[in-house]
């Protein structure tokens, strides 16, 4: 505790010291002014070069120059490059600001969303986490593989990861060069180019196994410009498949949901007490598994394959 | 799972994090020129205590050379913080990406919710976040939340209708589990928006209880001329734990899936997902509804088998078999 305290003092001094000069500061003159460093020259370089690295890690724009050709280099923090530009919000704007602050709640950005809250209370903005509009939205990344992909997309990094894809029983090692997170559906999908097959594919976060592995460095992947990741995921997710239009056996009283996709219901004068329904659909096998659910109360008529894979699926399940 | 932290606090706080938080403590008190002690540290979530160490520690900054002097001079007397010279650190440090994205993220987000009605105020809080986040907000753009609404528009427009009169709501609501359309008089609460669905929070009076309505399926909604009236004991769900918590008079599931079957377990909230070698799964959920899963095991066919209770799995056989009567001849 003392140690972290005695860095935090450290840290603070410098930053200030740093913002504060108008001249580019040679790492001797830092170490003459920032009290806290060590005597021994070495174990002050060491010391001085994490500072360096805490500092960029949490954006501290600490830059390197020398003042005049013959001098030697030294660091300086530009002002103008550490400040948060000024930022007003009227009242309604910080209302819904806090709104967006309370998304990522609980999920991988959360600790990001209280920082950025944080200096924007500090540019003096009044945010509070707690008046609301009568609406709460909320994201969620349940899926371990957001974080990573999240920083491969920012960074720019090649990745690879073990997917397992629809309905196959072992996963597959996939190269990607990702270009976006997408939610779509409640679900989390990365879209890029994979390497291995040199086409854009679109990925599922929930099915990826294991870990995520960065294969390559920050600015690697380059994104082609007027590329829409939201299109892409949006694209993949349409079913290939044409529409066709089912008809089926309904018992009155069911089937609402079908009832009301239906391009057209009549009774069935073969079968009182049911109607006859046509029900466009696309992709047969989720289909005739959502009319399998049904159980008794439906019955597919036509087209023959669909009324031939409900039964399978039945038959499955009386097995 | 993560849980959101202010930076600095907590036991675990790094220097770096509460060097952040000392960054943004004076820039704060500097933007309000005079502010409390106490509503200072309820603003950063730490105690009056860490936050007079914290002043305590800006104001001992010395640099000492070439001459030396304290950069940072403040007070707190009577519980008021005043900084009289806050030298060069009286602004906020920049939007990282991260913290930028996050914002924007969430804000574009925000802006595909249907029923925000004051659009012209989210749309100015995004151009002015990202004038200030500036290059720090570009990779935000790779990230999108696609919010679904088909068909929620109208009924949205009825319900903002209802909440600002005060009126109860009639529901025809479809239960998909049940395959049915259910009438229920509902006083509306609040919306949440989860993971893109758009759900409305509301006291039933049919049971009597507070529940949550998918806007997508809603058969048919009417603003009643009676006016709401939210039990004071109603709650509002807590969203952070999940939408959908199990409650203790649910039956507990166990269902066995093949390959093509996993999806059950990405869909549905499972108590315990166990792999069972060459990409089977076992799962255990609970339901206050059996005959949902009745439907799902049918749905499922050969990718999924009830492992128990055993009259379930009895119930999945008669139900496939009368089904399959319907096919017969």
């Amino acid at each position: 505790m003392a140690m972290s305290r005695r860095k935090t003092e450290r840290l603070l001094s410098l930053v200030v010291c740093l913002l504060s000069a108008r001249r580019y500061l040679t790492a001797g003159q830092i170490r003459d002014a920032v009290p806290g460093y060590p005597e021994s020259f070495d174990a002050f370089k060491r010391m001085f070069e994490r500072d360096k690295d805490e500092l960029r890690e949490l954006g501290i724009p600490l830059e390197t120059g020398t003042n005049g050709l013959d001098e030697e280099p030294g660091y300086r923090i530009p002002r103008q490059a550490y400040v948060l530009p000024e930022i007003r919000l009227e009242p309604d704007e910080a209302a819904i600001l806090g709104l967006a602050a309370r998304v990522w709640r609980r999920a991988e950005l959360a600790g990001a969303a209280a920082g950025a809250l944080l200096k924007l209370r500090a540019a003096g903005i009044d945010a509070e986490e707690t008046t609301q509009p009568g609406i709460e939205p909320r994201l969620q990344t349940g899926e371990p593989a957001f974080g990573p992909l999240w920083q491969a997309v920012r960074d720019g990094r090649p990745v690879s990861f073990g997917y397992r894809a629809a309905g196959r029983s072992s996963s597959q090692q996939r190269h990607l060069e990702p270009w976006g997170v997408v939610n779509r559906h409640g679900r989390w999908y990365v879209a890029g180019q994979d390497t291995d097959r040199g086409e854009v594919r679109v990925f599922r976060l929930s099915r990826i196994d294991g870990t995520v592995a960065f294969t390559g460095p920050p600015g690697a992947v380059k994104v082609p410009a007027g590329t829409d990741v939201r299109q892409i995921v949006i694209t993949r997710d349409i079913e290939p498949e044409v529409r066709r239009t089912a008809v089926l056996r309904v018992r009155r009283g069911a089937g609402f949901w079908l009832r009301r996709q239906a391009t057209a219901e009549r009774p069935d004068a073969e079968h009182p007490g049911w109607d006859l329904a046509e029900v466009p659909f696309s992709g047969t096998g989720w289909f005739s598994d959502h009319i399998a659910s049904f159980g008794a109360d439906v019955v597919a008529i036509e087209p023959a394959d669909l009324r031939e894979a409900v039964i399978r699926r039945l038959k499955g399940a009386l097995a | 799972m993560r849980t959101a932290a202010t930076p600095g606090t907590g036991t675990q706080a790094t220097a770096a994090d509460r060097l952040q938080r000392l960054l943004a403590l004076v820039p704060y008190v500097v933007s309000r020129n005079v502010v409390g002690l106490a509503e200072t540290a309820t603003a950063f979530g730490v105690s009056e205590h860490q936050l007079v160490d914290d002043l305590n520690m800006l104001w001992c900054v010395e640099l000492r050379s070439p001459d030396p002097y304290c950069p940072i001079d403040l007070s707190y007397e009577g519980g008021e913080i005043v900084v009289s010279q806050a030298e060069s650190i009286d602004r906020p440090l920049r939007l990282g990406v991260d913290e930028a994205s996050a914002l924007l993220v969430a804000l574009r987000m925000l802006a595909e919710v249907p029923s925000l009605d004051d659009r012209s105020a989210l749309s100015r809080t995004i151009a002015k976040l990202e004038e200030a986040a500036g290059a720090a907000g570009a990779p935000s753009a790779q990230v999108a939340v696609q919010v679904d609404d088909h068909g929620a528009g109208s009924v949205l427009a009825r319900l903002r209708e209802a909440a600002e009169r005060g009126r109860r709501l009639h529901l025809s609501y479809y239960v998909p589990g049940r395959d049915e359309a259910t009438e229920r008089d509902v006083d509306p609460m609040r919306l949440l928006v989860v993971d893109g669905r758009t759900y409305l929070e509301g006291w039933c009076l049919r049971a009597e209880a507070v529940r949550l309505f998918r806007l997508d399926r809603v058969l048919a909604l009417t603003v009643l001329d009676q006016p709401a009236a939210v039990p004071r004991h109603a709650r509002h769900r807590d969203v952070d734990q999940g939408l959908f918590r199990p409650s203790p008079g649910d039956v507990e599931v166990v269902l066995e899936l093949s390959p093509p079957g996993r999806w059950v377990a990405e869909y549905y909230p499972c108590q315990e997902v166990t792999e069972l070698g060459d990409g089977r799964l076992r799962v255990s959920l609970r339901t206050p509804d059996i005959r949902w899963v009745r439907r799902l095991a049918l749905r499922l066919g050969e990718d999924g088998r009830v492992l128990s209770p055993p009259e379930l799995a009895a119930g999945v056989r008669e139900d496939a078999a009368a089904a399959l009567a319907g096919y017969a001849g």
